[in-house]
This record gives structure tokens, C-alpha cells and sequence, in this order.
């Protein structure tokens, strides 16, 4: 039941994004759909506006034109990731997790325990009473996508979440994420400007171009995910055609500036 | 406590050996008669002053801590509670703080008068100018607090759709906390000036012990007074530290700035 099932997740119709009236258009003309089940890389150059699609898509900024249909079910239940963890300094690393739910009131006894669960499966259980700034950039990142799933999200949304850690962390965060994707029958969206990382986490990847717009929209599939898969011929042609469609939109990007300069 | 209090002795211990240089010289300095006695006492005639009177001494001294007591927690709590009025109702801030500011260029030494022509001589016009001085600063950093809450922060309290009163509570709030200590600690200097100020005028305590004995010419005396108001001030200093880390103990990032 993997391909295209009969109502897509998130629907998006000619959405455009401008920040002032005369502005730029930080979005232009994006027209895609997430199947139910499948998870989206947002690719593309710093700039582009996957940042700006994802707080659109999260309801964050209200779109200049076009549409997002979101299923309702998963609407209500989103949640986001920001590119830094965003911790609460005074609180514990407990607290923080805690926090979505005493905002949402839906703090009790098992919303607790299940925040301690996710905490346990993120390898935080010893670090439940320490603070923010006791933790490692990695831990912080970790206790931020606990806080995240506390509240049982359908879909999460995630802004360029590892770029700020080593790579060592990064693979071993990545491969979180889908061990979480498994067995929490999670769905998100990611933003990347890494190509290999959008490779390695998306069943779908958007590529945008400098001025927001889809540039290629293509389904990723690997039978299995793992860090193994990187060194694969098959993966490293994946990359290399992205790596060939950046070097042609800089390329484009640096003639059009040319042709536009002003005197 | 044990351990940072002899950290501190240790890391301070120049300033100990400075302040025994300082009180020997001036010491010996009266003992050669350089300067008449009566102008300056010496050290040790200043500390035998303070121990012949030292029932008068300790009432004043009394006197005097009661009202800035009065005065500094009373500024503390409606400086918060105006922060916080101020914070939430935007018009009532910008109708009413620049008067704060206005009044609080105003020397408390030309509203004194005014205050024992309201409260009349003693301890309430004494009380009256402690708070005065010491509301601005807790009022002024507090709001700064609640104004320069991370916009992080904020914006990912925003996800979820908080209430007003859940924003102050759980973010605004802690935020300025550090905020809050320091206006009570700027305050905690400012409310022994102003009852010392007050009491200059209405009387009572250690202000007018100092200007009592000014007008005897018993400078020893006055040198006691002006010792005692400065450890009133330390000791206050001292106890809002140990209180506030007592307060926030576990909680070691709502003290920092």
C-alpha cells in the first residue's frame, strides 16, 4: 500500500509567499502532495524559502496565495522542530518535554509516562533532572524531538534540526528518526540543505530553487535505511544527479544576477 | 555554605590585609596628634564609642533596618506588581511611566519636607522615603525583564497556542526573575540612603543619632552611625543573595542573567 493512496496527507495548490505587498515572492507557484504514509525532504539552496514552506505548512504564516490542505485529523496534531533544540534554560530536561502538554492541558499521569518513555527510548532516562545547559549539543537536540513527539503528533515538522551537529551525531540522529518513524508510525517533513541527508530520510524530496520554486519532485526508495546505504552505488548516483542539479541552478542563478544588475 | 563563604574569604584576602594597612595608618595618623582628635577620631576611640553607647546605637540601628525593610519589601512587591500592570496593559504603561521616570529625577532630599507634612514626624514619612527611592529600579528592571523575553523562546511557546496568563507565568515571569534581583539588590542601597534621608528630617534612628551628634560636635559618635548604616547595608545585600539563591536552590539558571 506504499504507492499513492487515495487522500494524500498534505495537498499543496499554487501556494505563493510574498512578505510584503512589492516584496520578492519567497514562494512561487508550489503545487505538491504527500502521500499518508511517506515523509518529504525539502531540499535546496540557503534561502530558498524551505524554512518559510514549513512555517506555512505549520500554519505560522498565513500563504499569499494558493492553498495547503493538511488531513484534519493530522492538522491538529503537528508539531515542529526548530533548527536549534529551543530548550527552556530553567527548566529540567523533564520539564521541557513536559511543556506542550501543560500549554495544551493535556498533562496527566499518562501523558507524563509516556514522556518518560520517550525520553528512555532516546537514551535521556539519566538525564531527566539535568538542565539545558548541562547537556551536550546532541542531548539538547534529542530531548527537543521528545518534546515534539510528547503530544503524539501525526506529522512533524522539522527545520534543518542536525545541521548545527557533528557529523558523528548527525548520522546517529538520522538514524533516530527513522527508527522513530518506524515504530511510532510517525510522518515529516524535513528541511535540508544537505543533499545526502535529504536522500537518506525522504520517501519523497521537493527541490526548490533560489526563488522558491519546485525545481524537481522525485520518490526515494531503499528497501533499508541505514548508514551502510551511504557507501551504496545506487545512493551515490542519487546525490550526484542532486549535486548536478545545484551546480545548473547556480549556475543559472549567477547569469540571471548578471543580466539583472542594476547600474 | 560553609565552602563558598571560605572560597570568598580566600579570593578576598587582599582586600582584608588593604582594609588593616588603612585602619593602622589612620590609626597611628590621630596617635601622632598630625590631626585634632576632634576632627578625626581614631579608629579604636570610634569602636570604644560604639561599645559605651551601644544600647542607643542598636535601638537606632534597629529603628533604622525596620524602616528599610518596610520600605524595600513594599517597593519590591508593588514594583513587580506595577511591572507587570504596566507589562500587560500597554496603554496604562505609556500614559503613566514617563511620569515614573519624571518623578524619580526628583531628589528624595526636596520631598522629604513634603512626606513629614503628610506623615507627620517619625517612622512613617522614614518608611515612606525608603520606598520612594528604592520603587524605580525593582519597577524599571522588572519590566525590562518581562520585555526582553527571548523571541525564541516566544515563538516556540507560540506553537502552542498559549493563554495570556501562560505566557506570563511560565515564560515571562521566569524570564525577568534575574532581573527582579538585581532591581531589589540597585534598590537595597537606595532604600538605606533614603531612610537615612527621611530620618535626617522626621527623625528617629540611625540619621538622627549621626545628626545629633553633629550638633554636639561628637564626631566619634557620628562615625559610629556612618559605620553602622554601611554594615545595615551590607548585611541587606547578604540576605537578599542568601534568600534569593535559597528561593531558586535546584534552580541555578533563573538566577543568571
Amino acid at each position: 500500500m506504499t504507492d499513492s493512496p487515495l487522500v494524500p496527507a498534505i495537498e499543496v495548490q499554487g501556494l505563493g509567499k510574498r512578505f510584503s505587498d512589492n516584496g520578492q515572492a519567497v514562494i512561487n507557484d508550489l503545487s505538491f502532495s504527500v502521500a499518508a504514509d511517506s515523509s518529504l525532504c525539502l531540499l535546496g539552496p540557503s534561502g530558498c524559502g524551505k524554512t518559510t514552506l514549513l512555517r506555512l505548512l505549520m500554519g505560522l504564516e498565513e500563504p499569499s496565495s494558493g492553498v495547503i490542505r493538511i488531513t484534519p485529523a493530522l492538522a491538529k496534531q503537528m508539531s515542529y522542530v526548530f533548527q536549534e533544540p529551543r530548550l527552556v534554560p530553567w527548566r529540567t530536561c523533564l520539564e521541557n518535554v513536559l511543556l506542550p502538554l501543560e500549554l495544551t492541558r493535556g498533562k496527566n499521569e499518562a501523558s507524563r509516562a509516556y514522556a518518560l518513555d520517550l525520553l528512555q527510548r532516546l537514551g535521556l532516562d539519566e538525564r531527566l533532572q539535568h538542565f539545558p545547559g548541562e547537556l551536550s549539543g546532541g542531548m539538547q537536540m534529542r530531548v527537543a524531538l521528545a518534546r515534539a513527539l510528547v503530544t503524539r503528533p501525526g506529522i512533524v515538522l522539522l527545520d534543518e534540526p542536525f545541521a548545527a551537529l557533528d557529523e558523528r551525531t548527525r548520522f546517529r540522529m538520522q538514524d533516530l528518526l527513522l527508527e522513530l518513524k518506524s515504530r511510532l508510525q510517525l510522518q515529516y517533513v524535513f528541511v535540508t540543505h544537505s543533499i545526502s541527508e535529504a536522500v537518506y530520510l525522504g520517501d519523497q524530496i521537493l527541490l526548490l530553487d533560489g526563488e522558491g520554486r519546485a525545481r524537481d519532485w522525485r520518490g526515494i526508495d531503499f528497501a533499508e535505511r541505514n548508514q551502510q546505504l551511504k557507501l551504496t552505488p545506487s545512493f551515490n548516483a542519487i546525490v550526484q544527479s542532486y549535486s548536478q542539479l545545484f551546480s545548473e541552478m547556480e549556475n543559472s542563478n549567477t547569469a540571471s544576477s548578471r543580466s539583472g544588475e542594476r547600474p | 555554605m560553609i565552602d563558598p563563604l571560605k572560597a570568598w574569604l580566600v579570593e578576598k584576602y587582599p582586600a582584608w590585609i588593604f582594609l588593616a594597612v588603612l585602619l593602622s595608618t589612620w590609626e597611628w595618623v590621630v596617635a601622632q596628634e598630625w590631626v585634632a582628635s576632634y576632627l578625626l577620631p581614631s579608629p579604636t576611640q570610634i569602636f570604644q564609642t560604639t561599645l559605651e553607647l551601644w544600647p542607643e546605637i542598636y535601638a537606632a540601628t534597629l529603628s533604622t533596618a525596620n524602616s528599610i525593610a518596610w520600605g524595600l519589601g513594599w517597593s519590591a512587591v508593588s514594583g513587580v506588581t506595577l511591572a507587570l500592570l504596566f507589562f500587560a496593559i500597554p496603554i496604562v504603561r505609556r500614559a503613566v511611566l514617563p511620569f515614573c521616570i519624571f518623578f524619580q529625577t526628583v531628589p528624595i532630599i526636596s520631598i522629604a519636607p513634603l512626606l513629614v507634612i503628610w506623615f507627620g514626624f517619625g517612622q512613617p514619612t522614614v518608611r515612606a522615603s525608603a520606598f520612594i527611592v528604592s520603587l524605580f529600579p525593582i519597577l524599571a528592571n522588572t519590566l525590562t525583564g518581562l520585555q526582553e523575553t527571548d523571541a525564541h523562546l516566544k515563538g516556540l511557546f507560540r506553537l502552542y497556542r498559549p493563554s495570556p496568563w501562560q505566557l506570563i507565568f511560565k515564560l515571562q515571569i521566569p524570564s525577568a526573575i534575574p532581573y527582579i534581583l538585581t532591581g531589589i539588590k540597585i534598590s537595597a542601597g537606595l532604600a538605606v540612603i533614603g531612610a537615612i534621608v527621611g530620618e535626617f528630617i522626621a527623625g528617629g534612628g540611625l540619621g538622627s543619632l549621626i545628626d545629633a551628634a553633629r550638633t554636639q560636635q561628637r564626631v566619634d559618635l557620628v562615625f559610629s552611625g556612618v559605620v553602622m548604616s554601611s554594615v545595615l547595608a551590607l548585611l541587606l545585600v547578604f540576605i537578599i543573595e542568601v534568600a534569593s539563591r535559597l528561593l531558586l536552590r535546584g534552580r541555578p539558571y533563573l538566577r543568571k542573567l
